[in-house]
């Protein structure tokens, strides 16, 4: 019989007032590549932790090729042959490819390092030049980087977290090509995800994580989206019903915004056009980083220094008015940060109603207003009941909310306001199914009541279920928009990398 | 081995133990202090715990040094809510005494008690002029707030020392300096008589009550305080950090101008080079100790007035140097700040592995 490339058997690690792992066991076959699927706070992290070395279980046993091991560190780890690829890059932005690699590998020349890269590169198809410097490299190209310099270890096992995330339709393509190659030579994969759909298409074996314990072990290809989400949510998500509307009057028009860069780090915005109009919800997709902070910024007036003109709401020019007076004229808007900006983490809900709402506040005259406490707090209530918010009550720290259920309470706290347009940025970003499922509901809901919507993400699924027309944004400029009904995941994919001027001339001229 | 863990959420009774633990720390390392330097430790545990507030008078003592502390500290506390660090009270309490000063020596012998009011408000009106340099500076040229308005402290500490030893100074004084005593009419009214306390006392009241209201009943003070928890929250909501900064800004120099305006005019009855006795530096202690609550600092601030006093009697009484003030001072936020780790921490132990 051929022994399991790894083994955990009860594992279990309790953090002060949570389960994180709580007896999981967990089988790996060579060559198999072996899906962990979760939602956020799962336990999923903890458990590549635990066999990377980097956290030490309270129980459990562990086997490698049948032997029991103890790894007690990630060095440990890798002379075992395992080796992990992390959502968040570790690269030096001012070394070279090769230099960052070398960095792991002390005891090689540089040359034998550059030559093994290249060859590591040939092999799997990872094209890749070993003396560029990091920070000219894309996203996509980063993640080669750090691919190559896991295979350099040739582990037996490779853990891979949420790899997809950063990366563009077709990026994501060309490394199931180099997955579906180590795993044909008998490596294994670990692949973290909660995007259903790559992992039916690449992975030929499931461990589904929910609250810490094991709810199921399948094989993807077998099972329906559905099925997977049962497993991973206890319920199936409802369908969203997207009727086609007749948009009406424009409720936001950008002209030509261009916008140097607040930060160094930042993205200049570069002749930004773009319509919202009433009763339709436009997205715009990109890869994080290529301008989307800086839009919104701009938009909601947090960043007002667009020139005069470039940002109407209806026949009002805005350009220059600070977030409440944009608020005033009807404008909500859900930031992507909901702790520190969304939220203040330590006020509780009913305060941080505050921050955008002004309904219990009486004599506005004195003192920027008068607050209603009971009011207030009642307010609260309504919308944590509205919006299914899971809190202690309008009294309970922002802190004290999961994500998602923090995400409800800002989500309602602006849909609540009646807006006429509404902008939202990564509306179910780090939100479980099942919250996901109602926000993206609310948006359509509040589209269908007349508002005008603005939704930008980065998860194209979700742009493409609740989008009526889509823009792309990528390196501070934005594509021409693209009908849902036209729209294809090949061609936002390319658009993405920036590449629209072939195809969208047509369309912008059209548009204009 | 002891380890301190993360709590899930802050301790609620820690928040009030804290202070409670960190005053008892105090009282022991004094015990040990008293004992170090040959000297009785009861007695000298007396001089700061039971000498103050022995009598009527004692009491009266006590609370005419809290008045400048705590209205101090109120402006402090809405500073530091804000998340501006002004760390120079004592310039602001020291130009608004020169300020109030100013209209007070105006004042001949005829001069009735409706000066009082000119001398209160050009008191306030002093500390805000002091606090905008700090404000301006900020504001414009993005400086540091706490270095600017720290070193603006020594600044007004010299316009003080040419004022008295210059142009104002008593002709009659002997070289002391100081200005003439002020007028009869120009004395701050007495809440009792016979005591030194004055109406200062009900004023720091009532600006501890309107300060609970202005935090916690109003959106400026709700703006303001989301201002220094959470910046970018303020920014997405449309508070202005710049509004926020003059608010707190002037508040503090304010209420620092006016315990000035009323120590001259109060206690004291002159100007004199010997005004600054560090209330201003003591205050930022108050607002910590006091939790940077309105009504909490109403307890702090009698606390420090303790030390004060407690500090003289053992100069008098035990013959020991009148620094002790400042070593308990120090040694009750030096507690009280180790003793706030408990709030977010709790102290389990663990066997060696």
């Amino acid at each position: 019989m051929i022994q399991p490339r790894l083994q955990l058997t009860g594992i279990t690690k309790a953090y002060p007032g949570v389960v994180a792992n709580s007896n999981v066991s967990l089988t790996v076959m060579p060559g198999e590549t072996h899906a962990v699927l979760g939602e956020n706070g799962a336990g999923k992290s903890t458990l590549m932790k635990i066999i990377y070395g980097s956290v030490k279980p309270d129980a459990g046993e562990m086997r490698l090729n049948g032997q029991p091991v103890q790894i007690r560190n990630p060095r440990e780890a890798r002379a075992n042959g395992i080796s992990m690829v992390f959502q968040h890059f570790n690269l030096f932005d001012t070394m070279t490819v090769a230099e960052n690699v070398w960095l792991g590998l002390a005891r090689e020349s540089l040359e034998q390092v550059t030559a093994s890269i290249i060859a590591k590169a040939n092999e799997y198809g990872l094209d890749i030049d070993p003396q560029r410097p990091v920070h000219t490299l894309s996203v996509g190209e980063m993640q080669r980087v750090e691919i190559i310099r896991a295979l350099l270890t040739r582990p037996e096992l490779l853990i891979l977290d949420e790899p997809t995330s950063v990366l563009t339709p077709q990026a994501v393509e060309k490394l199931f090509v180099v997955l579906k190659k180590l795993a044909s030579e008998g490596c294994s994969i670990l692949y973290i995800s909660h995007k259903l759909h790559e992992i039916r298409e690449l992975c030929t074996a499931c461990t589904v994580l929910r609250g810490g314990k094991v709810t199921g072990v399948c094989n993807p290809q077998q099972e329906s989206n559905a099925s997977l989400s049962r497993l991973m949510i206890g319920a199936e998500p409802p369908q969203l019903e997207h009727h086609v509307r007749q948009a009406g009057e424009s409720r936001l028009t950008v002209r030509q915004l261009s916008l140097p860069r607040e930060d160094q780090f930042g993205v200049d915005l570069e002749g930004i056009s773009l319509d919202v109009r009433a009763g339709e919800v436009v997205g715009i997709a990109g890869v994080s980083g290529n301008g989307q902070k800086e839009l919104l910024y701009a938009l909601s007036g947090e960043d007002c220094r667009s020139p005069a003109g470039s940002i109407r709401m209806g026949n009002r020019d805005v350009s220059g008015l600070h977030p409440g007076s944009r608020r005033k004229l009807g404008l909500h808007f859900v930031p992507e940060e909901r702790l520190g900006r969304g939220a203040v983490p330590t006020l509780s809900l009913a305060h941080n109603l505050m921050l955008t709402r002004n309904d219990a506040l009486s004599s506005p005259k004195f003192a920027g207003g008068w607050i209603q406490v009971k009011k207030l707090e009642a307010q609260a209530s309504a919308i944590i009941r509205g919006f299914n918010v899971k809190a202690a009550g309008p009294r309970a720290m922002a802190k004290s909310l999961s994500g998602g259920n923090l995400q409800k309470f800002i989500v309602g706290r602006e849909i609540d306001a009646r807006p006429t347009l509404f902008i939202v940025s990564q509306p179910t970003w780090g939100v479980d199914v099942g919250a996901a499922a109602q926000i993206r509901g609310e948006i359509l809901a509040l589209r269908d009541a007349g508002c005008a919507v603005l939704v930008v993400s980065e998860e194209l699924e979700e742009l493409f279920e609740v989008s009526d027309r889509l823009h792309v944004i990528a390196r501070g400029r934005l594509s021409p928009s693209i009908a849902m009904k036209d729209a294809t995941v090949e061609k936002i994919g390319e658009w993405m990398s920036g590449l629209w001027d072939k195809s969208g001339r047509a369309a912008e001229v059209q548009h204009v | 081995m002891f380890k301190l863990e993360a709590r899930q959420e802050p301790s609620r009774f820690w928040v009030y133990g804290a202070p409670v633990l960190a005053l008892l720390l105090t009282v022991l390392v004094g015990i040990a202090l008293f004992i170090a330097l040959g000297k009785n430790p009861l007695r000298g545990l007396e001089m700061f715990f039971w000498q103050p507030i022995k009598s009527t008078y004692a009491l009266g003592e006590l609370a005419v040094k809290a008045t400048p502390l705590l209205l101090i500290a109120l402006g402090l506390s809405v500073c530091f809510r804000s998340n501006v660090m002004n760390i120079g009270a004592e310039g602001q309490y020291v130009i608004g005494a020169v300020f109030a000063s100013g209209v007070a020596l105006l004042a001949e012998k005829t001069t009735g008690s409706w000066i009082v009011l000119p001398i209160l408000l050009a008191g306030i009106a002093g500390g805000m002029a002091w606090a905008t340099v700090t404000a301006v500076l900020r504001d414009f040229f993005n400086a540091n707030e706490i270095l600017v308005s720290l070193m603006l402290v020594y600044v007004a500490l010299q316009i003080l020392g040419f004022l008295v030893g210059g142009p104002w100074m008593d002709p009659g004084g002997f070289n002391f300096p100081q200005t003439k005593t002020f007028e009869a009419g120009t004395h701050i009214p007495k809440l009792i008589a016979g005591s030194r306390m004055t109406i200062g006392v009900l004023l720091a009241l009532v600006g501890s009550a309107v300060l609970w209201v202005f935090l916690f009943r109003t959106r400026a003070g709700f703006a303001l305080q989301v201002g220094g928890i959470a910046p970018a929250a303020a920014r997405y909501a449309g508070f202005s950090s710049r509004q926020a900064l003059w608010i707190a800004l002037m508040i503090s120099g304010g209420s620092a101008g006016l315990a000035g305006a009323l120590e001259v005019a109060g206690p004291i009855g002159q100007l004199s080079g010997f005004l600054p006795a560090g209330y201003g530096f003591a205050a930022i202690i108050v607002v910590y100790v006091g939790r940077l609550h309105p009504i909490g600092m109403v307890f702090s601030a009698l606390l420090m007035s303790m030390f004060y006093i407690g500090g003289e009697m053992a100069q008098s009484r035990l013959g020991l140097t009148k620094s002790l003030t400042g070593v308990f001072q120090g040694l009750l936020l030096f507690s009280l700040l180790a003793c706030d780790t408990l709030v977010n921490y709790s102290v389990k132990y663990k066997r060696a592995a």
